[in-house]
C-alpha cells in the first residue's frame, strides 16, 4: 500500500509541476506588458523583459499627452458604452423573449434568416454602413452607437437559450388570471431574467471598449483624435507611433494596462455566464 | 408543449371581400386603411393611409427615379468636359456616383417592398373587418385594437425597433455588398461603375486574383482545422490536469488561465507581436542565453512564411486553450462519474479513460460548438491583423500577405492599395458559402448522430 502511496505522491508533483510550467508560460506575455509600462523609453521599442530603467513617468505622460488625448478617448468610450449598452440591452432582451415565448406567423422565418445573415463576413458590410453614415452625416460617436445598436438585434441566441429554460407553465398560470401577453412580459419574464440582463449590458457595455475595427471605418475619417474611442485611439496610436511618435511606445503600453485591467476583471467575473454563452449557440432554433 | 394551430383556411376570399364588401371594403383596395377608419379603427386607419400618401408622394418624386437609375447605375461613367448653355462656359462634369445610386436603389426597393407588406396587412384587416361585420361579430375599436398590441400583437411592439436596425444595419448593407459583386467598382471604375454580372467572380476565381486566392484559400482552411484543434484538444487536456484528483485551489489555477483570454486582443496580440519581434525580448533573452546566436524572425516581414504561420497558431493556442479549458472544466464536472469508476474497477489506465469515456463525452457536448469555433476561425480576423497584419509579404500574391486568411485579404482588398471593391464583395460571398456548407453538413451529420 506504501508504494502505491508513493506512486500518487510522484503524481501529483509532476501535475503540480506541468501546472506552475504551464501557468509561468500563459502568464509571462501579461508579465512582460505590465513590466513594459514601467520601462523607461525613447526609442520606441521595448528590446528586454525586464526594464533597463524603472519609471511611472509613462502613466502621467499617458494622461497629459496633447497630441494623443488618452481622457478623451475614455470619456467617449464611456459614454458610447452607457448608450450603447442601454439600448442594446433592451432590444436583445426584447428580441430573445419574443422568439422564446411567444408563438407568431414569422418566427421560423425569422430564427432562419438571423442564422444565414450571421454566416457573412462581419465587415463586408462596412463599406456599406460608411456610405448610409455618410449620407446621414454621421461618421462620429452617434453613428458609432448606431452601428453597435443596429446590430445588437441578431445577438439573442444567450438570452434566448435562457428564456427557454423558464417553465412555460407560469406564463400560462398567469394568462388564465387575465394577465396580458404586457403584463407577463414586464411582470414574469424580466424580473426572472435578471442575472440575463445583467449578463447582456455588461458583454454590450465592454464591446465599445475593445472593438478598433468599425470604431476605426467610422471616426478616422474626422481626422480628429479628440473624436476617437480607446481602442481605436490606442490603436491608431501605435501604428503611427512607427513614424514620427516613437518616443511613446512605452506611453501607449501604460495606456493599454489602464484599460486592460478593469475589462479583465469584468470577464474574469463573467466567465460563469461565458461558458453557457458558448454552449447555448449549439441549439439553435 | 407548444401546439402549433393548424392552417386554418380564410373564412372569405380577396375576391369576395371586393364583390360583396361595402364602399369601404372596396375603397380599402386602393385606399389604405378606409375599412379600418369606417369602423372606426382611428389609429390603425390613419397611420395606414398617411403611409399610403407618404409613399405615394416620394416615389413619384424620388423612389420611382432611384430605381429606375438602378438599372444601369448613372448614365455618365467618366469625366467629361461639357459646354455649359446657361453660363457660356466649359464646365467639367463629374461621373455620376454610382455607389450612392446603388444605395438609394437599394433602400428604394427596400422601402416598395416594406410597403408591399403594409398593403397586404392592410387587406388583411379589411378581410378581417370583413369577416366579422358579415357572421355579425363584434369588430375591434380602436381601443381594442390599440390594447391588441400589447397582448396577442405583443410580438410586433417589441420586435418593431430591433427589426427596423437588423435591416438597415445588416440586411441593407448585405444585400448593397453582393450586389457590389456584379459591378465593376474598383480603382479604374471609383466613382462611375457598372453592372458586369459574373466578371468579379471570374477575376477571383480564374483571373488575375486566382492565384493569391486558392493559396490564401489553403492556408484559411488548414489554419481553421489547425487553431480548432490545438484549443479544443490544448484545452480539454489543461481542464482534465486542473480536474484531476490531488489538485487544489482550482479556481486560482482556471484563472491564472483565463486572464490571458480575459485581456483585450488588440493590446495583448499588439503587444506579443512586439514581443516576438527580430528585436524584442524573447529573442534579446534567447540571445544572452546564448541558445541562439542570430535573432529569430517569427512574425515580421523576413519570417520564413511557415515559421510565421505556426507562430501564428501557437500564439492562438495561448489565447484560445482558455476559453476551451472553461467550457471542457463546467462539462467535465457534469460528467456522470459511474461509468469512469466501473472502468477504474475493471482495471482501465487513465488513457484508455481518456480516450474511450471522457473525450468521446466532451466531444458530443461540445460538437455543435466546434463547429460554430471552426467558421469563427475561418473568419477570425483579429489575430492575424492584429499580430503578424499578413507578414511576411508574399510576392506571388496580389494584395495578401503569407499570414492572410481570406477575411483579412477581404480586407485589405478594400480598405488597403488595391480599392478592388467587387473582389472583396465576391470574397465575402465566397466565405459565405463555405461557412454555409460547411454549417449545412456538419447540422446534418449532428442531427443524423441524435437520431441514430
Amino acid at each position: 500500500m506504501k508504494s502505491y502511496s508513493n506512486q500518487r505522491k510522484v503524481s501529483l508533483f509532476f501535475r503540480y509541476l506541468l501546472l506552475t510550467i504551464l501557468a509561468i508560460l500563459w502568464l509571462i506575455p501579461i508579465l512582460w506588458i505590465v513590466l513594459a509600462s514601467f520601462s523607461y523609453n525613447d526609442t520606441g521599442f521595448i528590446s528586454t523583459f525586464f526594464p533597463e530603467k524603472w519609471t511611472f513617468q509613462n502613466y502621467i505622460g499617458i494622461f497629459t499627452n496633447s497630441q494623443f488625448p488618452y481622457l478623451h478617448w475614455i470619456i467617449n468610450t464611456l459614454l458610447v458604452a452607457i448608450i450603447s449598452a442601454t439600448l442594446s440591452t433592451f432590444i436583445q432582451i426584447s428580441v430573445a423573449y419574443v422568439l422564446s415565448r411567444l408563438r407568431f406567423r414569422l418566427r421560423k422565418p425569422f430564427l432562419q434568416i438571423a442564422l444565414v445573415l450571421g454566416m457573412f463576413p462581419g465587415f463586408m458590410s462596412m463599406i456599406a454602413l460608411y456610405y448610409i453614415l455618410k449620407g446621414l452625416n454621421m461618421l462620429n460617436l452617434g453613428g458609432l452607437i448606431l452601428v453597435y445598436v443596429g446590430g445588437a438585434g441578431l445577438g439573442f441566441y444567450v438570452a434566448k437559450g435562457f428564456f427557454d429554460t423558464i417553465p412555460r407553465s407560469l406564463d400560462e398560470a398567469a394568462e388564465l388570471d387575465g394577465a396580458t401577453k404586457w403584463q407577463v412580459f414586464t411582470k414574469i419574464g424580466l424580473p426572472l431574467s435578471k442575472p440575463m440582463i445583467v449578463y447582456t449590458a455588461l458583454t454590450t457595455f465592454m464591446a465599445p471598449w475593445v472593438d478598433f475595427i468599425f470604431s476605426g471605418i467610422i471616426l478616422s475619417t474626422s481626422g480628429d483624435p479628440k473624436t476617437y474611442t480607446i481602442a481605436y485611439g490606442l490603436y491608431n496610436m501605435l501604428s503611427s507611433s512607427k513614424g514620427s511618435a516613437t518616443t511613446y511606445f512605452a506611453q501607449f503600453v501604460a495606456g493599454c494596462v489602464i484599460i486592460a485591467i478593469p475589462i479583465t476583471i469584468l470577464f474574469i467575473i463573467m466567465q460563469k455566464f461565458y461558458v453557457s454563452g458558448i454552449t447555448a449557440g449549439a441549439d439553435k432554433g | 408543449m407548444f401546439k402549433r394551430k393548424g392552417h386554418v383556411p380564410p373564412k372569405a376570399s380577396y375576391k369576395e371581400v371586393w364583390s360583396k364588401g361595402d364602399a369601404a371594403d372596396k375603397l380599402s383596395f386602393f385606399f389604405m386603411g378606409a375599412s379600418a377608419l369606417k369602423n372606426k379603427q382611428w389609429a390603425k386607419g390613419l397611420s395606414l393611409l398617411i403611409s399610403e400618401i407618404v409613399f405615394l408622394v416620394w416615389f413619384i418624386f424620388s423612389g420611382a427615379s432611384a430605381l429606375s437609375m438602378l438599372s444601369n447605375l448613372g448614365e455618365n461613367k467618366t469625366k467629361k468636359v461639357v459646354f455649359d448653355q446657361a453660363q457660356g462656359v466649359y464646365v467639367t462634369k463629374q461621373p455620376d456616383n454610382s455607389v450612392l445610386i446603388l444605395l438609394f436603389g437599394i433602400m428604394a426597393l427596400f422601402l416598395v417592398i416594406g410597403f408591399i407588406c403594409l398593403y397586404v396587412t392592410n387587406l388583411r384587416s379589411t378581410r378581417a373587418n370583413y369577416i366579422k361585420k358579415r357572421d355579425g361579430k363584434h369588430i375591434a375599436t380602436n381601443k381594442e385594437e390599440l390594447a391588441s398590441l400589447l397582448d396577442s400583437r405583443l410580438h410586433a411592439t417589441l420586435m418593431f425597433i430591433p427589426l427596423l436596425g437588423i435591416i438597415l444595419f445588416t440586411v441593407l448593407p448585405t444585400v448593397f455588398m453582393i450586389s457590389m459583386a456584379f459591378t465593376n467598382y474598383d480603382r479604374q471604375h471609383p466613382i462611375g461603375f457598372s453592372w458586369t454580372g459574373f466578371q468579379a467572380f471570374g477575376n477571383v476565381l480564374s483571373g488575375d486574383l486566382a492565384g493569391t486566392f486558392f493559396p490564401v484559400l489553403g492556408w484559411t482552411l488548414i489554419w481553421a482545422v489547425a487553431a480548432t484543434a490545438t484549443t479544443f484538444l490544448g484545452g480539454v487536456l489543461l481542464a482534465l490536469l486542473i480536474e484531476s484528483k490531488g489538485i487544489k485551489h482550482r479556481k486560482v489555477w482556471r484563472t491564472i488561465f483565463i486572464v490571458a483570454y480575459a485581456v483585450p486582443q488588440f493590446v495583448s496580440l499588439l503587444l506579443i507581436a512586439q514581443f516576438l519581434d527580430a528585436q524584442g525580448p524573447l529573442n534579446t533573452l534567447l540571445q544572452n542565453w546564448g541558445w541562439i546566436s542570430w535573432p529569430i524572425h517569427f512574425i515580421d516581414n523576413e519570417a520564413a512564411p511557415w515559421v510565421a504561420r505556426l507562430t501564428v497558431i501557437i500564439v492562438n493556442m495561448w489565447i484560445g486553450i482558455p476559453v476551451s479549458m472553461l467550457v471542457s472544466m463546467a462539462i467535465i464536472q457534469n460528467l456522470p462519474q459511474d461509468q469512469i469508476e466501473a472502468a477504474r474497477i475493471d482495471g482501465a489506465n487513465a488513457f484508455q479513460i481518456f480516450h474511450n469515456i471522457t473525450f468521446p463525452q466532451i466531444l458530443f457536448v461540445m460538437g455543435p460548438s466546434l463547429i460554430q469555433q471552426f467558421i469563427g476561425n475561418i473568419n477570425n480576423f483579429n489575430v492575424i491583423f492584429l499580430l503578424t497584419g499578413g507578414k511576411p509579404m508574399n510576392n506571388n500574391y496580389n494584395g495578401a500577405g503569407s499570414t492572410d486568411l481570406l477575411v483579412n485579404w477581404l480586407y485589405n482588398l478594400t480598405f488597403g492599395q488595391q480599392q478592388r471593391y467587387n473582389a472583396s464583395a465576391v470574397l465575402g460571398i465566397l466565405i459565405f458559402i463555405l461557412s454555409a456548407t460547411i454549417s449545412l453538413i456538419a447540422y446534418r451529420h449532428t442531427t443524423a448522430f441524435k437520431e441514430g
